[in-house]
């Protein structure tokens, strides 16, 4: 792709050198486009202006973060080891649900083991490991694609056994026909079946805004109130900022990490080919063993992060559609390059996910200040045969949420017959511990001076 | 992995010192004993802790193996041509699903309008086209409409295929499996929401089920009856007779071997003058066109209609296509009565929440004890 590199190389030198600078620029970039976008929105609706245009912003920011934090613990799995694991969905249900089922209330419905929430986010994120453990095993003889269908169906295997009734502890009294509490070990649990579960973190920074640091919570609600955004907003804000900041900086950090070590060199070396990694002494088994526990966990603790953090949550969350969008984002990425799953991440909520709805909420916004909204045809029918382009318009507008998904599509299709690396894919990963490439008198090619990423689908052009 | 392995007592005993397999052979022959303790109406237990036995009606075990029969036919017609592309074009396409249910919308929208004319039914040409007009169709009211939509239902489907093939597929030939899983990936979604850009999410009832639309038949079992509609039997009709026909293509005719010959080896074929894009083409034509009759057939049988049926079946047809091993024509379909039979049985043991779980179980443990399939297709690993 001539004019994805032309536009690459037109780009300010500190923006190709410098990943942090290249990531902050496109986050600052998508978080000003929906500023904007919601900000016009409101005004054309007629509400508070800067309030809707804050809101906007930390929800694209929140999303983009989130997608972020599980494109990177993909890329550790199918980037860096090869493993095409498309059961991301299963694994952030068990990070859930282990973790609600740990803190829920013991008299509740369903009840739950009254655990103090960090340690049930610890037991989350362990459930997670233990279950992506089991799930690995498949995965030492399997094939690619076979992997990815066993990996599919294991999370629609969870996530139908969150659902049944069996095991939903929403009938406590033992002498009922239905009762369906699980008792283990002494221990007496649901899983809510169909109906969901209440997950303990219901808004996760209320620390800030009652209680001993109130003060701070207080300084920030005032703050945001003297230039108009309300109190919820902020809350809310509080949240995606340590997301933001805290979480996926330390998600890039350790997948950054985890690949420059030794152990990561191995993950590659398998990827590559898995043969030689074995003919050099590698217990290649133990590896993907121990990456597939490790990257499930991280998917574990940003499901806990995102939809744990909701106050409810129920198991049509976790269909595999979740699991696509995840790798929609590390795709457009860019599998095996860190800093392109969270370009991807980003990326993939702005443009992918939310933008469609954007521009919908968009056009009617203008259809109503204009001229008084748009047609809207019941059917597609009535759409065809109204022969009226403003009808035409209304359907479609209307249909945006079920058109993103052929949207998605398509770019999924482009993006494999035409940049199947991803948007950062073609920069060239170094092997070495220290940078060859910028050996003086060595005329370097386009990407060479890169700093060294995480990794690439072009592996191993660095000398070893 | 493909090579037929008689099986002797050597192998016997070195399959038996392999702990695992032990262990699965001691959970099959335990889940045996119990269903026959269960069907006696016996149990067995030590110091007072129940082992096995109870009581299930033979009748209930007997609408089980029934059942799944009928959900088998369909995995197995479905799995047919997602079996001959996996092994030809290698790769799984996970568009299969929602290439089934393309051909049901296209056949049963045809079905609709063959009805709308033949019943004189007071609706507007728009709620028949997109089938919100209430249950009309029935094999003894409106046969015609029923052959009609099987046709249009293959030929909608193919000629659909056959584009995504030289839009999609075609430029990708050289890439590998992943790439194209993806891709496949992408053209389940945009065809997905297509349909539900047109027909919309809602779940229809489009089959006429009234009794004397529909008449049924009831035989008798042991300790009760088995209730069966025409609709069913129609199927099971339909469904033998085109794997019949797939049996007797692949065997008897030049494109058969040719499809044979290239899904063992593809450079060889090439080499021996096979015209590749062909036989892909015919692959895609004899795949495509299966789906979507198993499409118009499965909504036949089950009467109700929604966007994403294809889409949760697929997991169903990939496990029996893997089971039966990837590229048998007859693997796919015995593949397929088995997970179909084995996900109603279960219900023996299982609550009724999860006989999905059972059946992705089966496949799981299939690709860990024999990766190549029961009836050796190719290798997965």
């Amino acid at each position: 792709m001539s004019v994805g590199k032309r536009f690459w190389e037109s780009l300010p030198a500190p923006i190709r050198e410098d990943d942090t600078v290249l990531i902050a620029v496109l986050l600052a970039l998508v978080a000003a486009a929906y500023f904007a976008i919601g900000g016009l929105q409101a005004f054309l609706a007629g509400s508070t202006v800067v309030n809707a245009a804050a809101q906007t912003l930390q929800s694209i920011l929140f999303l983009s973060a989130v997608y972020g934090m599980l494109a990177l613990a993909l890329n550790l799995h199918w980037g860096y080891t090869g493993l095409f694991n498309i059961g991301v969905a299963g694994f952030m249900a068990v990070g859930v649900y282990a973790m609600s089922i740990l803190a829920g209330d013991p008299g509740g419905l369903p009840p739950g083991l009254g655990l103090p929430v960090p340690i049930a986010i610890v037991g989350g994120v362990i459930a997670a490991a233990i279950v992506g453990g089991i799930a690995a095993l498949p995965a030492l003889q399997l094939d690619a694609d076979y992997f990815a269908i066993v990996t599919v169906g294991f999370s629609e295997m969870i996530r139908l056994t969150l659902q049944a009734d069996t095991f939903s502890g929403t009938v406590t009294n033992p002498d009922a026909s239905g009762y369906n509490v699980v008792n283990l070990l002494g221990f007496s649990f649901g899983t809510g079946g169909g109906r969901g579960i209440n997950t303990p973190l219901n808004s996760p920074f209320n620390f800030l805004f009652e209680g001993p640091l109130s003060a701070v919570g207080e300084t920030l609600i005032s703050a945001g109130e003297s230039i108009g955004v309300t109190a919820p907003v902020v809350e809310s804000a509080a949240y995606t900022t340590f997301i933001l900041l805290v979480m996926l900086t330390s998600y890039y950090l350790l997948v950054q990490r985890v690949g420059n070590s030794p152990f990561g060199r191995v993950l590659k070396a398998i990827r590559e080919d898995e043969l030689v990694a074995q003919s050099l002494g590698k217990d290649t088994r133990i590896f993907k063993i121990k990456v597939f526990m490790l990257g499930s966990a991280m998917m574990g603790l940003a499901g806990i992060l995102w939809q744990g953090t909701r106050g409810f949550v129920n198991p049509n969350t976790f269909r595999p559609l979740i699991t696509f969008y995840v790798f929609t984002a590390l795709i457009v990425g860019g599998a095996g390059s860190n800093t392109g799953s969270v370009v991807g991440g980003a990326v993939f909520a702005g443009l992918l996910l939310e933008g469609p709805r954007r521009l919908a909420g968009l056009i009617n916004a203008i259809a109503e200040a204009t001229f008084g909204g748009l047609p809207s045809p019941n059917t597609s029918w009535a759409a065809l045969t109204s022969f009226d382009p403003a009808a035409y318009l209304g359907y479609i507008v209307a249909n945006i949420p079920n058109l993103k998904f052929v949207f998605l599509g398509v770019v999924l299709v482009y993006l494999m017959q035409n940049r199947s690396q991803g948007l950062l894919g073609y920069r060239k990963e170094i092997a070495s511990s220290v940078d060859l490439s910028e050996r003086p008198g060595k005329p370097g090619e386009p990407g060479a001076a890169a700093a060294p990423d995480g990794g690439s689908n072009s592996g191993g052009d660095g000398d070893e | 992995m493909g090579v037929t392995e008689s099986f002797d007592g050597g192998r016997l005993r070195a399959y038996l010192r392999e702990p695992s397999v032990v262990l699965l052979a001691v959970a099959a022959v335990y889940l045996l004993v119990d269903l026959v303790a269960k069907l006696a109406g016996v149990s067995a237990g030590i110091a007072g802790v129940k082992l096995l036995g109870g009581h299930v009606p033979v009748s209930n075990v007997v609408g089980f193996v029934f059942d799944g029969l009928l959900l088998g036919l369909i995995i197995g017609l479905a799995g047919v041509g997602l079996s001959m592309t996996y092994s030809i074009l290698n790769f799984a396409n996970f568009a299969h699903g929602d290439y089934i249910t393309v051909g049901a919308f296209s056949g049963w929208a045809a079905a609709y309008v063959v009805s709308f004319f033949t019943l004189g039914i007071d609706a507007t040409f728009g709620e028949i086209i997109l089938l919100n007009a209430p249950s009309l169709v029935s094999v003894v009211q409106t046969p015609l409409a029923v052959v009609v939509g099987l046709v249009v239902s293959a030929l909608f489907t193919i000629a659909l295929v056959l584009g995504l093939d030289r839009v999609v597929y075609r430029p990708m030939r050289d890439k590998e499996g992943i790439a194209l899983l993806i891709a496949s990936i992408g053209v389940a979604l945009a065809l997905r929401y297509v349909i539900v850009f047109f027909w919309s999410t809602s779940t229809r009832g489009v089959t006429s089920t009234s009794s004397e639309s529909l008449p049924s038949f009831s035989i008798q079992v042991v300790d009760g009856t088995y209730t069966f509609n025409l609709h069913e039997v129609t199927m099971v009709i339909a469904a033998v007779a085109l794997m019949l026909g797939v049996h007797l293509l692949l065997q008897r005719t030049k494109l058969g071997k040719a499809m044979r010959a290239m899904s063992d080896n593809k450079p060889l074929a090439q080499i021996t003058g096979i015209p590749t894009e062909r036989v892909v083409r015919a692959t895609w034509i004899i795949g495509g066109g299966l789906a979507g009759i198993a499409g118009f057939l499965i909504i036949l049988e089950r009467g109700v209609l929604s966007y994403n049926f294809g889409w949760r079946l697929l997991l169903f047809i990939f496990s029996g296509v893997i089971l039966g091993g990837i590229g048998s024509v007859y693997g796919a379909i015995g593949g397929g009565i088995i997970i179909g039979v084995a996900s109603r049985i279960a219900l023996v043991w299982i609550p009724s929440g999860f006989p999905r779980v059972a059946a992705f179980g089966v496949m799981i443990l299939v690709l860990l004890y024999r990766p190549s399939g029961l009836f050796g297709g190719v290798t997965t690993a």
